[in-house]
């Protein structure tokens, strides 16, 4: 018995579900062990990250972030490739950014400046996704390994290069000069004074805009079937006269352009500067974000924001719960990758049975 | 000659026999499971569990054998849910590595902090360590030149755990080439079919490969914690898992080769420390950051297949299901 034969409703909602839960109790599990209450726990992070409306603003901006990750391991995955180098494409992404910057801010308004910031981080994080595409589509290279290698590899060159050369003369703390007012994104607090002093801004929409493209791109354009026909089966596909070679290729292009994307939201949003490891590990959410959204835009929009109220609301329960620090998130986040994404299909044979028992 | 006289030679070869074993272990272990067809991406995860549970329970009992066994446990444990996804869910092996990756990084800190509050580090081991071993005659030797550096400081002088490591490597290879084991390891990862055909059951091999690994791997770690730094830190595993899984692509999945591997990125470790702040003739200093990255950077180039021809087990990452 295999998924295959379940119900679309079955496949697309109740395992995905039914898999988030069963990570979740395991967390309970855990959290209970640790001498915490997980109902209590559970009320205290829906209160802060969903019903308080500040808190709501910083469970959207953490999910406008990994949105964009969420987005480039998904659109790698329509094509069939494992990049789990989304963490270093946005480190570098985030220099593209900032270099652009560092070099334009005193010269150009805000309308130009942005946009300007924005290109030179899609190309930076497209740049650093191409060779490990290339060597895949060529030399077969295998993308797990060489993606990997290149998130060691970025960050010891950030490393290198903050520490040089970005550090303004005279500063301790290793990140760049802050950036003229002109690379501010403008916030959305501005418009709905009800969400407070939240850093959310329009990244948010453009991340929704992201969304859409990707969902339109990939089912409604002949690329898009292209793309999917090489992920499924790529000796089919090559026979259909699809070039493998130049779709893994363009597929990495596009998902590091997207995770260099990522960084826009938490530099020109909310610091203003760049800092050392200031990804915090969003390339690594985006896996369990585009494994649990099934590679679906809605799919992965619900679980951005998941993952952004588990932030969002984790810091605010490890205040209250010394037992609970934020790292249990990283915890309960491995959790989900490995229910949602690993053993996806571990409910699929108790669920047909049951389906089947009905009918009958 | 300056530049040389900086550069301690003496020293960095004695820390490349120290570096060296963190890898070995760890790509043992990934070499037991690889051949037998399950790809082992978990095996950072698994020594950052072993290193904090056998630093733990070493400060607890401080006793360091039951912090040793206590590792074997959790990585054995570990492994086994590896096994139980990979091979008996047929689930996504990558996916499998690394959710055990993110979540145990995630875990240790929180149960480090939770037992010693102390930022997510366990108190200094202090006695709880394992201790050097003076080779016989050791003392006699020490005066004479080279010699005496060789067999006091070189060969002797380390822990058990790092002699285990060199042991490990003709003994993998025995195991791998030389023994009924070995034989059907390599069956299963190539050609499961045929293995299956031949009488072979092709799940409990791979799950005693995956035992193999996790007692292996949890040598890494325990080293890590109770060797190398008299203390569990956290992610102290700092890409050592991957770069135990690069030396295994880099030996071609062969153990001699893999442990050459293992000395070589031990040898740049070593490097880098020395090298950093040297002033090298022509060039100048070079910041101990790109140091860093030679290992990943050499990775990427064999992976290319610029140096040598990469093969892998053929059945590698394939889940298998029985045909009928």
């Amino acid at each position: 018995m295999s998924a295959n034969e379940l119900p679309r409703w079955a496949t697309a909602i109740a395992l995905p579900v039914l898999n988030l839960v069963s990570a979740l109790l395991v967390a309970g599990l855990v959290i209970y062990l640790l001498g915490e209450s997980p109902v209590e726990s559970l009320a205290i992070l829906v209160n802060s990250a969903v019903l308080n409306p500040e808190g709501l603003g910083y469970t959207l901006f953490y999910a406008s972030t990994f949105i964009f990750t969420g987005l480039s391991v998904s659109i790698a995955m329509q094509a069939g490739l494992f990049n789990i180098g989304s963490e270093g494409q946005m480190y570098i992404g985030g220099l593209g950014l900032t270099l652009a910057v560092l070099a334009l801010d005193a010269a150009l308004p805000g309308w130009l400046m942005v946009p300007a910031a924005i290109a030179g981080a899609a190309l930076f994080g497209a740049l650093w996704a191409w060779l490990p595409g290339y060597l895949q589509a060529r030399r077969g290279s295998h993308i797990v390994v060489t993606t990997i290698m290149f998130n060691f590899i970025a960050a010891s060159l950030m490393n290198w290069l903050i520490v040089s050369f970005l550090i303004p003369v005279g500063e301790q703390r290793p990140a760049s000069r802050l950036f003229a007012e002109s690379a501010w994104l403008p916030k959305l607090s501005g418009i709905l004074p009800v969400l407070g002093d939240t850093p959310l801004n329009i990244s948010f929409l453009l991340a929704l805009l992201a969304l859409a493209v990707y969902g339109l791109a990939v089912w409604r354009t002949s690329w898009g079937y292209k793309l999917r026909a090489a992920g499924l089966n790529p000796h089919a596909a090559h026979y259909a006269g699809v070039s493998i070679a130049k779709t893994i290729i363009v597929a990495m292009l596009i998902s590091g352009a997207l995770a260099g994307l990522a960084s826009v939201n938490s530099l020109m949003g909310s610091t203003h500067y760049m800092a050392l490891n200031f990804t915090g590990g969003a390339g690594f959410i985006g896996i369990a974000i585009a494994l649990m959204g099934r590679r679906h835009p809605l799919g992965i929009l619900l679980s951005s924001i998941l993952f952004g109220a588990l932030i969002q609301g984790g810091f605010d329960l490890s205040l209250e719960k010394s037992n609970i620090p934020p790292e249990t998130f990283i915890f309960i986040q491995g959790l989900i990758i490995l229910f949602c994404g690993a053993m996806e299909n571990l409910y699929a044979p108790a669920l047909a049975a049951l389906l089947k028992g009905r009918k009958a | 000659m300056s530049f040389f006289d900086d550069l301690n030679f003496a020293s960095i070869l004695v820390a490349t026999v120290r570096n060296a074993p963190v890898l070995i272990f760890a790509a043992m272990a990934g070499l037991f499971s690889e051949r037998s067809g399950v790809v082992d991406l978990a095996l950072e995860g698994k020594m950052l569990a072993s290193a904090f549970v056998s630093a733990a329970v070493a400060f607890a009992t401080q006793n360091v054998w039951f912090g040793i066994l206590a590792g074997i446990g959790i990585s054995v444990l570990l492994s086994a849910v590896q096994g139980y996804v990979s091979i008996t869910q047929k689930g996504n092996q990558l996916v499998c590595g690394i959710a055990i990756n993110i979540a145990l990084s995630g875990l240790t800190f929180v149960l480090a902090q939770f037992f010693f509050q102390q930022g997510g580090r366990t108190p200094d081991l202090g006695e709880a360590r394992l201790h050097e071993i003076v080779l016989p005659g050791a003392q006699a030797l020490a005066d004479v030149p080279v010699l005496g550096w060789l067999y006091g400081s070189l060969i002797g002088g380390h822990t058990i755990l790092v002699y285990l490591a060199f042991a490990l490597i003709p003994l993998v290879h025995w195991i791998v080439y030389h023994s009924r084991f070995g034989l059907r390891l390599r069956a299963v990862g190539e050609n499961p079919h045929a293995a299956d055909a031949a009488g072979i059951h092709v799940e409990r091999t791979r799950y005693l490969a995956m035992l193999c690994g996790g007692v292996l791997c949890s040598f890494s770690g325990a080293y890590l914690a109770i060797v190398q730094s008299g203390f569990f830190l956290r992610d102290m595993s700092a890409g050592n898992g991957f770069l135990a899984l690069t030396a295994l692509v880099f030996g071609n999945w062969r153990p001699l080769h893999t442990a050459l591997g293992c000395l070589m990125f031990g040898f740049f470790a070593a490097l880098q420390i020395q090298i950093e702040g040297v002033e090298i003739p022509g060039v100048g200093k070079i910041p101990g950051s790109l140091i860093q990255m030679i290992p990943y950077v050499v990775t990427v180039i064999v992976l290319a297949g610029f140096m040598a021809k990469s093969v892998a087990p053929k059945a590698i990452g394939v889940p298998f299901v029985k045909s009928r």
